[in-house]
């Protein structure tokens, strides 16, 4: 028996497992298991079905989409907020977060009203032939809105760590700012980046509150994941819903083990000797 | 630093040309994007006036929606919270096997969409559900009621306690837990006195956002709440429904007392980031730092 | 209070095992436990105070047994290396933590004297209501000695006692460290990896290499006669040339040290540089100068060997070769070893 120099383990644990166990295991096993319940041949009917296939590619594309948007626009943030100093450069700051602590269905009203034809953005846009409301640009803007929060921070406090010298470097051997942003910088930069891309697209696949309001949520069109899983459950579809959130759940699983690995390589350069 | 002695080059992107371009079009986007969604809020909640806008508020089925928040967020924080510490502590300060994987399921609800998890209670609880048929006999309500909407939310807000404390509680090492343990303390008395002192900041920093994101879950509870009117609907299920009924000015007064709290929630955090949470704090940064080791003894 | 280790064995998955260590350390001896990083000297000392477990062996504080005795009730003082002071608490609730929580009740005016009086031991009076992150390395290590003195404790643990601290302010916190050891009279082991620190300070010094003790004794024992060649090269500059033993002679390109009971066969001899002299002719090891190295007090002479083996050796400011003179290395108390 080894015994503990520090007390409180048999507790500590005791809780940690039993609310592990019954809050976040129980649920994703059940999932599994009524899934599994269906059988290789219906299973692979429900998920293979056009207007799931279809929803998966909409979902996809739309997230990719938001997250290039996010990956320049994200470092652009992180960049000026590093770098530059600016009057109100403490509220923006703080502003950042308000996706994550704004809650989803807020975030998703407010978009809809701002792109609708009728809305501040959605009136001039149409002017110019862009619909975004209830069109795939729609579920891209809610996705984009959500997930902004990722990407500047993990970048930075990457670049707010980074050595001048490194630069000086640059600037001694004679490399033009644009070669030292491209050789020195952004390669220092890409573990966070990559960390913050997989946390955005992960979290993109999975939003549900944001996007239903802007989205439309035609079927083949402008129907994500997740509100299919939602549609199948109020169809009292159970097996379908089922099935469809567990291919979710595994996507989500893929994304997981992707973020982990990218953030420990993130954490190479940042890792302090 | 963008400000910086005379004589002394400009730094990659000070160029002033470069740098005026870069910092219009992202405060300009920062305005769309982010800002722009926060004064709409505010504009359509003001939309019919302020007495509408009160009236709003104060129809009883918003109130018994606030009301049922503010209940679901009582039970679900203090429980959260309590197995955030209980896991950093185990995590942290404890070595055993399979401690990695743990660490990695209690992340897991942060990478799981919402519905998915709501999905997943239904089978658990609900009548097509493992336990469905057996509570049913036993005439006790967990979906489509408030135990329902409870687990839902603890679910989606799992890793938010114990994520902000694990990274600084493994930074901290054991050296202080061990010195007040050798000078005599007993095991509470080493984490109220001694562990506590030192994470309440971070503490506080996962309880804020855990509180903000139950509050204000959407996805999860709106399949596992039945979306009764007057009886289950959370506040931000009773938004999504006076929306549907093209109650846009209802619709956004009470979405604006969760844009308030976001608002509340950042100021918080803005706060506390100030005290050092919400970051692993380098040893430099802190007083007594030569107390603090990064490498965890076996 | 007598401290003995049977036979201690702890496993690590890392290298900082123990193999098998036994140690006696009397009432009242600061013993110095010194090895370099991963030879097991913290992990010995972290056993001894109850903050590891022996996976096997067993450690007596007099005539009991204390191998099960946890940390919390096992009485000793710890100094960790970085101090552990509590960052949130001021030097004097530092200090006064342990009678706190102690089982034992003490009145707030008993305790308050106490800590005034631990603070008057480690001369650090004025600094009562400061916080650690307000003095200096030197003053936290002395509110660190005085918290894990409060408890009475029956044995004093310091893990690299000054391991954190500046040249100069180390050796006046080393004096310091042994009158008051003297002044109390309690048991003390601390661990280093400065031989000159264990030296300077310890009655008793414990070399340990892999987890296994080498050699224990007096500072004068272990500097005058190292039991092999790694606790030789471990206390000092050490030049080293290869031998051959044969019939009790270790032969160096045809100069015959004593090799008293050492096999026949590959073997080592090892010397200071301060135990050579240069001679331009007669008896010694054929050597040619290489480099002079000038000190504030003496020169340090790099030479090489007859057959290409660096030997260094330290003479007066005043030696007159220079690079490339031929000569010959007298060697003086020569240490042979067979060949590890």
């Amino acid at each position: 028996m080894r015994r503990r120099v520090l007390p409180g383990l048999p507790l500590a644990l005791g809780i940690t497992l039993v609310y592990v166990a019954i809050i976040v295991v129980l649920p994703l096993a059940a999932l599994v298991f009524k899934a599994a319940s269906l059988g290789p041949e219906d299973y692979w009917r429900i998920i293979s079905s056009d207007r799931a296939v279809a929803s998966y590619r909409v979902t996809v594309t739309c997230a990719l989409v938001a997250t290039v948007f996010n990956l320049f626009f994200g470092m652009a943030l992180a960049w000026v907020l590093v770098r530059y100093r600016f009057p109100g450069r403490r509220l923006v700051d703080a502003l950042v977060d308000l996706p994550f602590a704004l809650p989803t269905a807020v975030a998703g009203i407010a978009l809809t009203t701002l792109f609708a034809t009728n809305g501040w953005f959605g009136g001039p846009l149409s002017l110019i032939g862009i619909k975004v409301a209830y069109t795939p640009l729609g579920i891209m803007v809610a996705m984009s809105f959500t997930s902004i929060p990722f990407i500047v921070r993990t970048v930075q406090p990457v670049l707010e760590e980074l050595d001048p010298a490194l630069e000086e470097a640059g600037q001694t051997l004679g490399a033009s700012d644009l070669s030292i942003f491209t050789t020195v910088i952004l390669p220092l930069l890409t573990p966070a980046l990559l960390a913050g891309v997989s946390l955005s697209f992960a979290r993109s696949l999975g939003e549900f509150g944001a996007i239903i309001f802007i989205a439309g949520n035609q079927p083949f069109s402008t129907e994500i994941t997740a509100l299919l899983a939602f549609i199948r459950l109020e169809e009292y579809d159970y097996p379908a819903s089922a099935a469809i959130a567990s291919v979710m759940l595994l996507t989500a699983f893929v994304m997981l083990a992707i973020t982990n690995l990218m953030q420990a390589r993130a954490l190479r350069y940042t890792a302090r000797g | 630093m963008a400000h910086h002695g005379k004589g002394k080059p400009p730094r990659v992107g000070d160029n002033k040309i470069f740098r005026a371009v870069l910092l219009t079009i992202v405060l300009l986007l920062v305005g769309l994007m982010i800002v722009a969604p926060l004064v709409v809020i505010g504009v359509e909640a003001f939309s019919k006036g302020i007495v509408y806008f009160g009236q709003s508020i104060a129809d009883p089925d918003t109130r018994h929606a606030i009301l049922l928040t503010v209940i679901t967020a009582l039970i679900a924080v203090p429980i959260n919270t309590a197995f955030g510490v209980a896991a950093a502590w185990a995590i942290t300060k404890h070595d055993f096997w399979g401690k990695r994987l743990l660490t990695v399921i209690i992340e897991i609800p942060f990478s799981v969409s919402p519905i998915v998890a709501g999905v997943s209670y239904l089978f658990v609880y609900g009548l097509q559900g493992l336990f469905g048929h057996a509570l049913q006999a036993a005439e006790i309500k967990i979906l489509f009621a408030l135990p329902g909407i409870v687990l839902a939310s603890m679910f989606v807000t799992a890793p938010f306690v114990a994520r902000e404390l694990i990274p600084l509680m493994q930074a901290q090492g054991r050296d202080l837990e061990e010195a007040a343990t050798s000078l005599g303390a007993s095991g509470w008395r080493t984490f109220f006195s001694v562990t506590l002192p030192n994470i309440k900041w971070a503490l506080l920093y996962g309880v804020v956002l855990c509180n903000s994101r139950v509050m204000g879950e959407f996805g999860a509870v709106s399949v596992v709440s039945g979306n009764i009117r007057g009886q289950t609907n959370t506040l931000p299920l009773h938004i999504e429904l006076l929306y549907h009924d093209y109650n846009a000015a209802g619709s956004f007064a009470a979405a604006s007392i969760l844009a308030g709290l976001a608002i509340v929630t950042l100021i918080a955090k803005v706060a506390l980031e100030r005290q050092g949470a919400g970051r692993v704090q380098r040893p430099s940064a802190l007083a007594g730092a030569d107390s603090i080791t990064p490498e965890v003894k076996p | 209070m007598k401290i003995r280790l049977d036979n201690v064995v702890k496993e690590f998955e890392t290298f900082r095992a123990v193999h098998g260590v036994s140690l006696d350390i009397e009432s009242g001896e600061l013993v110095a436990l010194l090895g370099p990083s991963g030879s097991g000297k913290t992990t010995i000392l972290r056993m001894v105070a109850g903050l590891e477990y022996a996976d096997a062996g067993a450690i007596y504080f007099g005539t009991e047994n204390a191998t099960d005795i946890p940390v919390r009730d096992r009485g000793v003082g710890f100094v960790f290396q970085h101090y552990a002071l509590f960052p949130h608490m001021t030097v004097g609730e530092n200090i006064a933590f342990g009678m706190k929580v102690s089982k034992v009740k003490r009145s707030p005016q008993a305790i308050a004297e106490r800590v005034k009086e631990l603070l008057d031991l480690v001369q650090l009076s004025g600094l009562k209501d400061r916080f650690p992150g307000q003095i200096s390395g030197g003053q936290r290590q002395r509110v660190a000695l005085a918290r894990a003195l409060a408890v009475d404790p029956r044995v004093l643990l310091l893990d690299e006692p000054f391991g954190a601290l500046d040249a100069n302010v180390r050796r006046d916190l080393r004096r310091w460290l042994r009158k008051i050891h003297d002044e109390l009279g309690i048991t003390t082991l601390f661990v280093t990896h400065d031989q000159e620190e264990a030296l300077d300070l310890a009655d008793r010094v414990v070399i340990l290499n892999k987890g296994r003790i080498v050699q224990e004794g007096t500072p004068e024992a272990v500097c005058r006669n190292p039991a092999d060649a790694f606790v030789m090269n471990f206390l000092g500059d050490a030049n080293r040339l290869d031998a051959d033993i044969r019939g009790g002679k270790a032969y160096v390109e045809d100069i015959a040290f004593d090799a008293d009971g050492i096999a026949d066969g590959g073997g080592e001899i090892l010397f200071r540089p301060a135990d050579v002299t240069w001679r331009e002719d007669g008896q010694g090891i054929a050597a040619k100068i290489v480099r002079v190295i000038d000190r504030p007090d003496s020169r340090r002479v790099l030479a090489m060997t007859g057959n290409g083996q660096p030997v260094e050796f330290d003479t007066a400011p005043e030696f007159p070769h220079r690079k490339g003179e031929a000569g010959f290395l007298q060697i003086r108390r020569p240490r042979v070893y067979a060949a590890a």
